[in-house]
């Protein structure tokens, strides 16, 4: 009797536990305060070899960012207008003054991309199709960081999806097409990468945005 | 050995609020209806089909997503415009670049930006269909 009623107290104890271990909290003061509503996506700069990374990174960055409440301006029309003012590489875009970006666009922020590494790499034994991405935001008003992060997607996770929540809930929905399709594996991992990197509610993530119903009350927030 | 049921009951109230503790605020239910849109930009980074027929397959997913009262997703009118300006037909491409400030006011200040380089170019030389 006396060992259930210490049991049942120490199993929430144990519950809570399991959520409570945060390596070291994000800084995120000067996200808060900038409360970003629009975001401006760079065409993100490629360091693999593969010239379709940066097109297929950035075609799949927006689903993520809108599903955390943001609006972001329309990444086509958007790398159609920077290739039509003469800056036709990410490399070019990304060394455009925030002040500028903002006098044609009139986004409250800039999400730059980099691709690390993207596609099949073969090895003895193995293959592995590989995406890792990190990603910046930063003010577009004061040239501020307001967050930056990294994720990646790889064919060698076992289905790799034990995330819960909004991103759990995206990335699910691949991985379901992965198992299902036959469409370039690459684009599919860019896709579970984007979702990874920039869905709202994760731990050291972007926060929720003013078009989500969970702004302002991030869990991962004290 | 005999549990009181109260105490079984209580045990499990408060694992679950426990639990329940450091779940996710709400269950996540998608804020727009995306269907196509995603792999259609795909489609037009890798230059796989053609534009037309890109423009006409979204378009019938904004009647579907109208139909179902579901959400249009930030961006689809946007692209759209792009397509139809490629295409030539500079008045479809300035609606949808409308219907997109009218669904995402957000996007007021890129779209006027837009539309007035367009009206430029339309006066400057009347058979140019650059909207962007």
């Amino acid at each position: 009797m006396r060992l259930m009623r210490r049991l049942a107290l120490l199993v929430p104890v144990l519950a809570l536990g399991a959520c409570a271990t945060q390596p070291k909290a994000y800084d995120y003061a000067a996200f808060k305060q900038a409360k970003p509503a629009t975001l401006l996506v760079l065409p993100p700069v490629n360091e693999s070899p593969d010239v379709t990374a940066t097109g297929s990174v950035l075609a799949q960055a927006t689903m993520p960012l809108a599903e955390a409440g943001y609006y972001v301006l329309p990444v086509t029309l958007v790398d159609e207008t920077l290739r039509q003012n003469g800056v036709s590489n990410p490399v070019d875009a990304q060394a455009i003054a925030p002040a500028k970006l903002r006098e044609v666009f009139g986004a409250d922020a800039v999400l730059y991309m980099t691709v690390k590494s993207y596609g099949s790499s073969y090895k003895v034994v193995s293959s592995e199709t590989a995406v890792a991405l990190t990603a910046k935001l930063v003010d577009i008003r004061s040239g501020q960081l307001l967050w930056e992060g990294a994720a990646r997607a790889s064919s060698a996770e076992n289905n790799g999806n034990n995330q819960g929540g909004l991103v759990g809930m995206l990335v699910k929905a691949v991985v379901n097409q992965i198992v299902n399709s036959s469409t370039d594996a690459s684009v599919r991992y860019a896709d579970i990468a984007d979702k990874r990197l920039l869905s709202a509610g994760q731990k050291n993530g972007l926060l929720y945005g003013p078009r989500s119903p969970n702004y302002g009350k991030d869990p991962i927030v004290q | 050995m005999h549990i009181p049921q109260a105490m079984r009951i209580g045990g499990a109230l408060a694992i679950a609020l426990a639990l329940g503790a450091c779940a996710a605020p709400k269950p996540p239910q998608p804020l727009y209806a995306w269907g196509d849109y995603q792999s259609q930009l795909v489609k037009y980074y890798k230059s796989e089909g053609d534009l037309g027929t890109q423009a006409q397959q979204l378009e019938q997913q904004l009647q579907k997503n109208a139909a179902a009262h579901l959400a249009c997703p930030p961006g689809l009118h946007g692209h759209l415009a792009l397509l139809y300006a490629k295409l030539g037909n500079d008045q479809a491409s300035r609606d949808h670049l409308e219907a997109e400030r009218q669904l995402f006011p957000e996007s007021a200040a890129y779209v006027d930006f837009l539309l007035k380089k367009s009206a430029a170019a339309a006066s400057a030389a009347p058979a140019a269909s650059a909207a962007t």
